[in-house]
């Protein structure tokens, strides 16, 4: 993979931030677009805008044939059996509320478990919080090693025949840690449950096989894999799709309507109520090729390289705490002596360095690292070596400024 | 190498509250009790606040954060103890004022300290993280119906 022809695809690493060129670190958060997502939009809004499913003029056609294009893109992507099993949604989030919503709450009852871990972002826990107090299934957390990891071994010991739902992050968002979710799924089916994985920093950065992690749903965001923010995908099985209610009913979604009941529409629409997010939709088929054409596996090789690189160079900085495991995904959380994370990050922000700093959605997961904040460094494809040299450089610079206060 | 865009944040007055901070710890008995999140940071402030006859006589904080958010606590403390609860409410007003980026008329309110913060309006992301102490000072005044 050649990182400068990548780099000069996004045109927005191309200016200055407080007088330094700009190094883009918080891939994670959300992820830079390159001209083709940027283009495939405004070619949509520009040439071809008109609602789908509906209008029988030339633009309604047009608008559809790229609209579920996109699908197709998205199920190839994810090797999905059919389209109807790829639900376009606003996000990761709204994806797990939908699974909650109409899939947990009508199946669980009193003594059931959902089990989750501790390292999962808000949006894995508060669903599942809300359900357990609508159905009165409860809550069961996996331990944690001390690096930050799940072992299968813990997983069988809290997984048990109650056991309806176990929700994983398919990568951590803080600690990176990469969690082997085919051997979950194994685990979850084997006592009768269903697995739902968190994709959010999954997607963006590896293969997904559906069929061959056997994951019974896989939710991920738009935004963090170079497509435009408010699209997100929902996959799930379609024999547990279909089995599951509406999330949101209005039009677009429904079938045929009368004064006191109506039916829904087959899948994946009887999902999708309302407009859906078009162009979001048609940028997120413009990502895919583009994430395509660089391939994906060359993709992970770059950042496997990267963050090889990151943590060799930031293990040099003294009173640098690194949390997370060894093998991990490409991004680094980390603390710089007693200087609070927000404060570090206004140095390296001066630096023209963009990281993250905070809990990263993440509080439970903090309490159990006994940190209020961390900083958190992420990588993508368009960084390079080069970035990583300014984050340590910055990191040197914060540790002068701050020297004489902590 | 130069830092003169950070020093207009990091001044040696906050610095020193932060490294020092005034008033830290509880109030036990009946003062008011309040406190405050930052949910974008996980920042968190305490306020205890005693007022006798509308005077604050004691103020306490305590809680983790950067070093605006507790220097701003800190200056907080040290600016209201033994003034009017009606006055610390004013000078509320004003440090959110001067954290727009307004130029401030104080009148005969004594900013002290506070002044130095005055550089974080160039800093937007930071803003939340010096109004935090103050936003609780104001729901603690609000407690005691003011």
């Amino acid at each position: 993979m050649d990182v400068n022809a990548v780099r000069k695809e996004f045109p927005i690493l191309d200016q200055e931030i407080n007088g330094h060129p700009l190094v883009y670190l918080d891939s994670s958060a959300t992820a830079q677009k390159p001209l083709k997502v940027i283009e495939a939009v405004n070619e949509y809004y520009r040439f071809n805008n008109s609602n789908v499913h509906r209008g029988v003029h030339t633009l309604g056609s047009r608008a559809t044939d790229q609209y579920e294009g996109a699908r197709e893109k998205v199920r190839r992507f994810i090797n999905a059996k059919s389209t109807a099993e790829v639900i376009f949604n606003r996000g990761t989030t709204t994806g797990i509320n939908t699974i909650a919503y109409s899939y947990a709450r009508n199946h669980l009852t009193e003594g059931d478990e959902i089990v989750l871990t501790q390292m999962e972002h808000h949006s894995n826990i508060i669903p599942w919080q809300q359900v357990a107090k609508a159905t009165g299934a409860s809550l069961k957390y996996i331990p944690l090693q001390s690096d930050g990891t799940a072992t299968l071994e813990d997983v069988r010991n809290t997984v048990t025949e109650n056991t309806k739902i176990l929700a994983i992050a398919h990568v951590s968002n803080v600690l990176g840690t990469i969690n082997p979710i085919k051997e979950m799924a194994k685990i979850a089916h084997d006592h009768g449950a269903v697995i739902v994985v968190d994709g959010a920093q999954g997607a963006p950065h590896t293969k997904v096989d559906v069929q061959d992690m056997d994951c019974d749903f896989y939710t991920f965001s738009g935004h963090k894999m170079c497509a435009p923010t408010g699209i997100g995908v929902l996959y799930g099985k379609r024999e547990l799709l279909e089995k599951m209610e509406p999330f949101e009913f209005g039009g677009e979604m429904i079938d045929f309507v009368n004064l006191y009941d109506s039916t829904w529409k087959e899948l994946p629409w009887k999902f999708e109520g309302g407009t859906p997010i078009i162009a979001g939709a048609i940028g997120l088929g413009a990502a895919i090729d583009f994430l395509n054409d660089v391939g994906i596996e060359a993709i992970e090789e770059h950042e496997h390289n990267l963050i090889g690189y990151a943590m060799e160079r930031m293990n040099t900085v003294e009173d640098l705490t690194i949390y997370g495991p060894e093998k991990r995904a490409a991004l680094v959380t980390f603390n710089l002596a007693d200087v609070h994370s927000h404060d570090l990050s206004t140095v390296l922000d001066s630096e023209g360095v963009a990281i993250r700093a905070g809990h990263h959605c993440a509080q439970p997961l903090m309490k159990w690292l006994e940190v209020v904040a961390t900083a958190r460094a992420s990588f993508y494809l368009y960084n390079n070596k080069e970035d990583v040299d300014r984050l340590v450089d910055g990191l040197l610079k914060a540790k002068e400024y701050f020297g004489d206060v902590f | 190498m130069s830092f003169n865009n950070l020093d207009t944040l990091y001044r040696q007055v906050i610095m020193d509250h932060y490294k020092n901070p005034r008033n830290k710890g509880t109030i036990d008995g009946d003062a008011i009790t309040v406190e405050m999140n930052n949910p974008s940071c996980g920042d968190r402030i305490e306020v205890y606040l005693s007022v006798k006859d509308g005077i604050v006589e004691d103020v306490k904080f305590d809680g983790e954060g950067c070093s605006i958010s507790l220097a701003s606590a800190s200056m907080m403390t040290q600016a209201i103890k033994g003034k009017k609860l009606t006055e610390a409410l004013k000078m509320s007003e004003v440090f959110s004022e001067m954290m727009l980026g307004k130029d401030v008329d104080a009148g005969e309110i004594d900013l002290d300290d506070i002044e130095a913060l005055h550089g974080v309006s160039k800093f937007p992301a930071r803003i939340n993280c010096a109004t935090l102490a103050w936003k609780a000072l104001e729901k603690s005044a609000k407690e005691e119906n003011v």
